[in-house]
């Protein structure tokens, strides 16, 4: 028996519910390739741990396979199914961004079983994702707001755009941490300015990444600052150097006192001994994703950066730097592109066009 | 030939006050005589009514009791306004140019298929998206086939107004559609990024079509591709003078990872002529652009069927 007796943290939280994303944004770290075998033994193992919602789509979300963002290997709807039909008590989770998917996407994943609505939009465009938690709520959906890259939102704007979304429909709203970019009291200044926005009209929720190492410690200061939905990934799979690990955010707050319902022996299980052996590579805060977190880059840039550093011959941490500094949000993987082909002009001494 | 058509601009916000300026300082042919709103505070009507033309906030009921009826309207207001008001221009004998997403009649983009459709009564220019791709995806598809054209357009969020931002799925759909039925894509798909970054970014587009493989490679196919495109970019440089290429067209070979696919990237660049919006909202500018290009082309045609009517009738 360990000596040491559990934490209580500060405003102790009653319930956090755990999300897990493994099978949405681990699938950018996979190049979306999921089979639905290797879907089935995650969700499987996710629901046996007790983890409450499990997040199954493209990267991007629903209609994210394209040239832009990487085609699915498997039908992303095909694996919504075979992870509805696999949970026993889990929910499944879909995204979907306003611009890519549409409210056609999210009826057809509804019907298939789906049960949450997870809608994410840039953290200063809102309004975009209106129509989208209107259907959801039609449809009997649970609704999630997602508001990607929060960081380059201060905490009162971002409180307002949480408003947009919780008047539309959202019963939570993610303050995320897209780029790994915040470091400790970022985090919990937006989780309580927007929770201090809402109040109890809906939850508040942290997306963390671990691009500066920060993923879980973020967690924790979300949770003691309001937070009630918290997402992870196994293995931290997901995109840049990862997401916060599932399996440590259940250790960690277990030690903190904080209940989350999740088998910390077996969700650390599903990640050593499910989720591990079939992923290429451990998601790791090498160079170019360092420089995501530092210049605050969306992570699933990462493997594109790699790739057109790859197929135009200059550095992906150059290409990565370039992003942050023009500001290109989430969903412009194509100016990836654009700046590797301006970097190999200036290199060769020609002018791009 | 000195004679012009006769045009009415519904909708006095920021797209038809910037249709209005572009006839005003660059159609030859188009003279826009009647502004219409329904809100009588607009700034738009005030503005109309300062450069001369006749005003009303009474809507379409006023424009169709005036002498003489317009021979066009530009629509800019709503999708919804306009499938209502498209039977009673129709029923007057009006032509239509519609800037909204209705799509009551074909979609239009005067570079690919104006040509064939200047004898529809109703003609939809798509969406800002549409008018800059279809072009490129038609100048490949003029080449070789094209089983799948794919589409990102990066806009800054300063330009996307309420509208657009409250029908974000419109977009999509209805582009996606027309990257197939304008452009020549089997399959064809859109997506829409709004970018907050100050000061503005200038509107980008980037086309991925799929290609056939032996086109990627160097040698005759891709060379017709190449020639293609960039005779489409001239083309339309001569009415949106800021469109683009940021780069030449990319060609990769088949990918695993593309379904076996090989592509061409295209990648556009879309800067306004700052006529009346900002030049970075090149989203905004293409579409009145076009709009107005449909307008000189189609004053050209009605002026000539006239002058033929006028002819046999001596």
């Amino acid at each position: 028996m360990d000596a040491v007796a559990p934490n209580q943290a500060d405003g102790a939280a009653s319930h956090v519910r755990l999300t897990d994303s493994t099978l949405r944004d681990g699938s950018h770290a996979m190049a979306h390739q999921f089979t639905e075998e290797q879907v089935r033994a995650v969700v499987h193992a996710l629901d046996r741990s007790n983890v409450e919602v499990i997040e199954v789509a493209h990267g991007d979300g629903l209609g994210g396979s394209s040239f832009n963002y990487g085609f699915s290997r498997v039908d992303e709807f095909d694996l919504i199914a075979a992870a509805v039909e696999e949970a026993v008590s889990a929910k499944i989770a879909v995204l979907l961004l306003p611009g890519l998917g549409t409210i056609e996407h999210l009826r057809h994943a509804h019907q298939i079983g789906a049960s949450v609505a997870r809608i994410a939009t840039h953290c200063t465009e809102a309004d975009v994702s209106v129509q989208h938690f209107g259907a959801a709520r039609d449809l009997g959906m649970e609704t999630v707001g997602f508001l990607m890259l929060s960081h380059r939102a201060r905490p009162t704007e971002l409180a307002g755009q949480a408003r947009i979304m919780v008047d539309a429909g959202a019963q939570c709203v993610y303050v995320v941490d897209s780029a790994g970019a915040m470091v400790l009291s970022d985090a919990q200044a937006r989780v309580q300015a927007v929770l201090a926005e809402i109040g109890s009209q809906a939850q508040v929720g942290f997306h963390g990444h671990q691009n500066l190492s920060l993923g879980v410690a973020n967690s924790v200061l979300a949770v003691q600052g309001g937070a009630r939905q918290i997402d992870g990934a196994l293995c931290a799979l997901g995109a840049g150097a990862g997401n916060a690990p599932t399996e440590v955010l259940a250790a960690t707050f277990d030690r903190l006192g904080i209940s989350t319902g999740v088998d910390v022996q077996r969700v650390l299980a599903a990640a050593q001994d499910v989720l591990r052996p079939m992923i290429p590579r451990m998601p790791v805060a090498d160079r170019s994703a360092i420089v995501q977190g530092y210049a605050g880059v969306y992570s699933s840039f990462l493997l594109h950066a790699e790739r057109a550093s790859e197929r135009y011959g200059v550095p992906a941490h150059e290409i990565l730097q370039r992003v942050g500094e023009a500001g290109y949000v989430g969903g412009q993987e194509d100016m990836i592109i654009d700046i590797a082909i301006q970097l190999a002009h200036q290199r060769d001494g020609a002018p791009a066009s | 030939m000195n004679e012009k058509i006769v045009a009415a601009i519904v909708g006095p916000g920021n797209i038809g006050t910037d249709l209005l300026f572009k006839l005003i300082r660059h159609s030859k042919a188009v003279e826009p005589r009647y502004m219409v709103g329904v809100d009588p505070s607009s700034d738009g009507l005030a503005r109309a009514a300062r450069l001369g033309l006749r005003t009303s906030a009474d809507g379409v009921d006023w424009l169709l009791a005036q002498h003489p009826r317009p021979d066009v309207v530009f629509e800019a207001t709503s999708a919804r306004a306009h499938a209502a008001n498209a039977p009673r221009y129709a029923a007057a004998g009006i032509r239509a140019v519609d800037l909204t997403p209705a799509a009551v009649g074909p979609y239009v983009c005067p570079v690919v298929n104006l040509d064939v459709n200047l004898d529809a009564p109703n003609l939809n220019l798509i969406t800002c998206g549409g008018q800059s791709t279809v072009p490129i995806v038609a100048a490949v598809s003029r080449a070789v086939e094209v089983p799948y054209a794919e589409i990102v357009a990066s806009i800054a969020s300063r330009s996307a107004g309420p509208g657009t931002r409250a029908n974000i799925d419109e977009f999509t759909e209805v582009t996606a559609r027309a990257l197939e039925v304008v452009g020549g894509a089997k399959r064809g798909k859109a997506i829409i990024i709004l970018n907050p970054v100050e000061p503005p970014m200038i509107m980008r587009n980037t086309v991925f079509c799929a290609i056939p493989a032996e086109a990627a490679e160097p040698g005759p196919l891709r060379d017709a591709i190449e020639t293609s495109v960039h005779a489409m970019v001239e083309t339309v440089r001569q009415y949106v003078p800021g469109y683009s290429l940021r780069a030449e067209p990319q060609f990769d070979a088949p990918h695993e990872r593309w379904r076996g696919m090989a592509r061409v990237g295209v990648f556009l660049e879309i800067r306004g002529r700052g006529d009346y919006l900002p030049n970075y909202a090149g989203n905004l500018d293409i579409i009145t652009a076009a709009a107005a290009r449909v307008g000189d082309l189609l004053a050209e045609h009605l002026i000539t069927q006239r002058e033929a009517v006028t002819a046999w009738t001596l």
